[in-house]
């Protein structure tokens, strides 16, 4: 028994890989289009996991550290060492700004970081991790920033002495990490003239201008004793939310555990974006269900008087569905791995993250089958109406 | 010729086919999941470290001279200014006297009076006591002529009471310069106090030093005690230092240092550490030192300039020792990824003390020689299938 659909295919094997293929390159937009969606999504993920937290501890009543601006003291996180349950807790701030390197600048998020401390990088791929307590940093590769090269942040400059990956904030711009008083120090101070200006408006105030006052109005004005977060890991064998419960009730601070912080990412912080992408990622998705559908009928259409011989030779209705079903089912196939290396090619390519998972490939190959085999049995419909004395007739 | 058309043709499919295959094999293995993760490994090694302890400080003076008037007054003349150098001793700058010099003038009259009454007094004393002589000669031959019957025991008397009287002239007389001598005494104490109160409208410098201030100028009035001018001792430029309290164990005092100042990254300076301050600042956490120059810079640096300060701690001997970046927290367990057969382990480790290039010593959990994950493209988990090569960044630096 020969295969009448791999006969047809090597007749015109040509017209079959190319269609297939341009079929796979629209299957890999819609499985790239799924990954700039699934980036978004660990984006926010990555940003929690990189912070190493099992509890976000922050202003009252507010969403932060990264939906909405907290600040916290910077002497908190000495009470809540003294918890029940807490292993470690750190101080972070986190900042989002544009880190001047020479010429050109960058838009980064500053983290301010306790060596060695929940919040600091996990891993590298280059340099060291920070040593000194002020001027060094440690940058995303994404930043483009190279190891030894000197970075300027407000008003200081910080040398590169490590390189990391894939550290990046919600809304993807790559991580800086600097030591946790410099960034203090960022968030709080400006540029020079800004000092000027706010020291002579201090001195301008009649109310401050007294002898000794002005002193010490401009000290308090130039020192930031505040922090956006605590970040704290709790002990083995405490549950995350036993931990923060005592905290919120006697502390006053808000307290999210890290499911409560990816429910504020996800669902609140990236929510809008995330759902343009999945709206643009379903009409794709059904557009290219469509074009496929209409490729395997045109396909199909096209070898009508084709089919109308066999019709007349006497061949089983069976075995021309057969064929027809097989061609779409192939052709589905080809699509799909072209789509999924020509995605794969291409989404390095891609200045902010796309995360290409195993199950929305997979899904997308059940997908593409069922589109196939639906398709084809249009076709096949079509096919087995066709009246045998076309193959004849004019 | 049918047969062979097919055959080609066929080949030709199945090797696009395969192509295909190929291609989404190998991007199925090298992405996603399934992928394994690029690494660089080190090994331990025993190495000597000099830990470094890193701290940024200001430059302050340890001796600073802030001078003024001891009395308000107005500013009369300051002759120096901000950058002079001037020696212990000099005036550099007055306070208006007023009428202080017209004081002195007729205090010094005063005393020249009071010495012509001195020199009065005397020549009364000279003359009271010629004339009590005489007095008391006369009274002793009139004693002697009235017991010889010679003359009356009236004027005997007469004599004698002459004589009480020339004597008591003669004490007067004394009494009178004593007190024109007293006056003369308190008149030179007051002078005295006057030309130390005129002195004192002068502003001296106390040391060798340079003038750093220069806050009123002449004709303004200055009230007791506001500083005119200030200056320092530049000999007792100092660095004061804070460090982390995180990053400061072993700091003692003498430790060398090295010092870079701000405005002149590229020549850093020697020195060593003064004096460790008793009181930390609490509220930042930081331990404060004060550090000095083995050599004061020339020029030397303005005063409350940043620099950063590098404590050298004494070598210490040989131990094992891995980068910083290799030493990973998991669960808040610190540790390193061991490689064993290709495959990877977490092994707690202890760490000792560290060098501000990021060597840590390794004091239990490895042994020499072990091979642990140095750097990962990703986070690394006990299953990840790993692929050792040489470096992950080709351009790091």
């Amino acid at each position: 028994m020969i295969s009448l659909a791999a006969r047809d295919i090597q007749h015109a094997w040509g017209k079959f890989v190319f269609t297939g293929v341009g079929l796979g390159l629209l299957i890999g937009v819609t499985l790239t289009m799924a990954g700039v969606y699934r980036g978004m999504v660990d984006d926010a993920k990555v940003l929690l996991n990189n912070s190493g937290a099992d509890l976000w501890v922050v202003q009252q009543k507010t969403l932060g550290p990264y939906a909405e601006p907290s600040s916290v003291h910077d002497d908190l996180y000495r009470s809540i060492l003294g918890m029940p349950g807490v292993a470690s807790a750190a101080n972070v701030t986190y900042l989002t700004m544009q880190v001047r390197q020479g010429e050109r600048d960058v838009r980064a998020m500053v983290v301010g970081i306790v060596p060695d401390g929940p919040g600091a990088p996990a891993y590298l791929v280059a340099g060291r991790q920070i040593t000194r307590s002020h001027y060094e940093a440690v940058a995303d590769i994404a930043t483009g920033f190279k190891l030894n090269q000197v970075i300027r942040i407000r008003r200081h400059d910080y040398t590169v002495v490590g390189l990391t990956r894939r550290m990046v904030s919600s809304g993807g711009d790559p991580m800086v990490f600097i030591p946790l008083r410099d960034a203090q120090e960022a968030q709080f101070l400006k540029d020079n003239d800004a000092i000027i200006n706010e020291r002579n408006r201090s001195a301008a105030n009649p109310a401050f201008n007294q002898t000794g006052v002005l002193d010490a109005v401009i000290n308090s004005q130039s020192s930031n004793p505040f922090v956006n977060a605590v970040l704290v890991q709790v002990k083995p064998g405490f549950s995350a939310e036993k931990v923060a419960e005592p905290i919120r009730r006697w502390k006053r601070f808000q307290v999210y555990t890290r499911a409560q912080m990816e429910e504020i990412l996800v669902a609140k912080l990236i929510a809008t974006s995330s759902k343009q992408i999945g709206m643009f990622l379903v009409i794709l998705a059904i557009v290219s269900a469509a074009i496929v559908a209409f490729i395997i009928y045109t396909l199909t259409m096209g070898k009508i008087r084709e089919i109308a011989v066999l019709k007349l030779i006497g061949t089983r209705n069976r075995t021309i569905a057969a064929m027809i079903m097989q061609q779409a089912v192939g052709l589905g196939v080809i699509g799909f791995v072209v789509g999924k290396v020509s995605a794969t090619v291409w989404a390095p390519m891609f200045p902010k993250y796309v995360l290409l998972e195993p199950g929305d490939a997979l899904r997308g190959f059940v997908a593409i089958i069922i589109i196939c085999i639906l398709a084809s049995l249009l076709a096949i419909r079509a096919a087995l109406k066709v009246d045998p004395a076309e193959a004849i007739g004019g | 010729m049918k047969g062979l058309s097919i055959n080609r043709r066929t080949v030709t499919l199945l090797m696009v086919l395969l192509l295909l295959l190929f291609a989404f094999t190998y991007v199925a293995t090298s992405s996603g999941p399934l992928a394994p993760v690029p690494i660089t490994v080190v090994e331990v090694e025993e190495q000597k470290i000099t830990p470094t302890l890193f701290g940024l400080g200001t430059v302050e003076v340890r001796y600073r001279y802030r001078l003024g008037p001891t009395m308000t007054g107005r500013l009369l003349s300051l002759n120096s200014d901000v950058g002079d150098y001037v020696e212990a001793g000099a005036v550099l700058g007055e306070m208006d006297p007023v009428d202080m010099d017209d004081k002195v003038a007729a205090n010094r009259a005063a005393m020249q009076r009071a010495s012509a009454s001195i020199a009065a007094a005397e020549a009364h004393v000279k003359d009271s006591a010629a004339r009590s002589e005489y007095a008391a000669s006369q009274a002793k031959r009139y004693k002697q002529l009235a017991l010889e019957r010679n003359v009356s025991s009236e004027a005997a008397e007469a004599k004698s009471q002459e004589y009480l009287v020339a004597k008591s002239g003669l004490a007067a007389a004394q009494a009178t310069l004593n007190a024109e001598q007293q006056t003369r005494v308190m008149l030179q104490a007051e002078h005295e106090g006057l030309l130390q109160q005129r002195n004192n409208l002068r502003l001296i410098a106390p040391v060798d030093g340079v003038v750093v201030g220069r806050y009123i100028e002449p004709g303004s009035t200055v009230m007791a005690g506001q500083v005119v001018v200030e200056m320092i001792d530049p000999k007792s430029i100092w660095i004061n230092v804070r460090f982390n309290q995180l990053q400061s164990d072993g700091l003692t005092k003498g430790l060398p240092t090295t010092i870079v100042l701000r405005s002149r990254a590229s020549q850093p300076a020697s020195g060593r550490v003064e004096r460790i301050e008793l009181l930390a600042d609490a509220v930042t956490e930081e331990t404060l030192a004060k550090v000095v120059f083995d050599q004061l810079p020339v020029p030397f640096p303005p005063i409350g300039e940043l620099a950063e300060v590098t404590v050298l701690l004494p070598q210490l001997a040989a131990a094992p020792v891995l980068p910083n970046a290799a030493i990973k927290r998991i669960k808040g367990e610190r540790g390193v990824w061991r490689v064993v057969d290709d495959s990877l382990q977490f092994t707690a480790v202890e760490i000792g003390v560290s060098d501000l290039d990021g060597r840590v010593q390794i004091t239990a959990g490895l042994e020499l020689g072990d091979t642990v994950v140095l750097y990962s493209k990703k986070e690394l988990r006990a299953n990840s299938r790993i692929d050792i090569v040489e470096q992950l960044v080709d351009d790091a630096s």
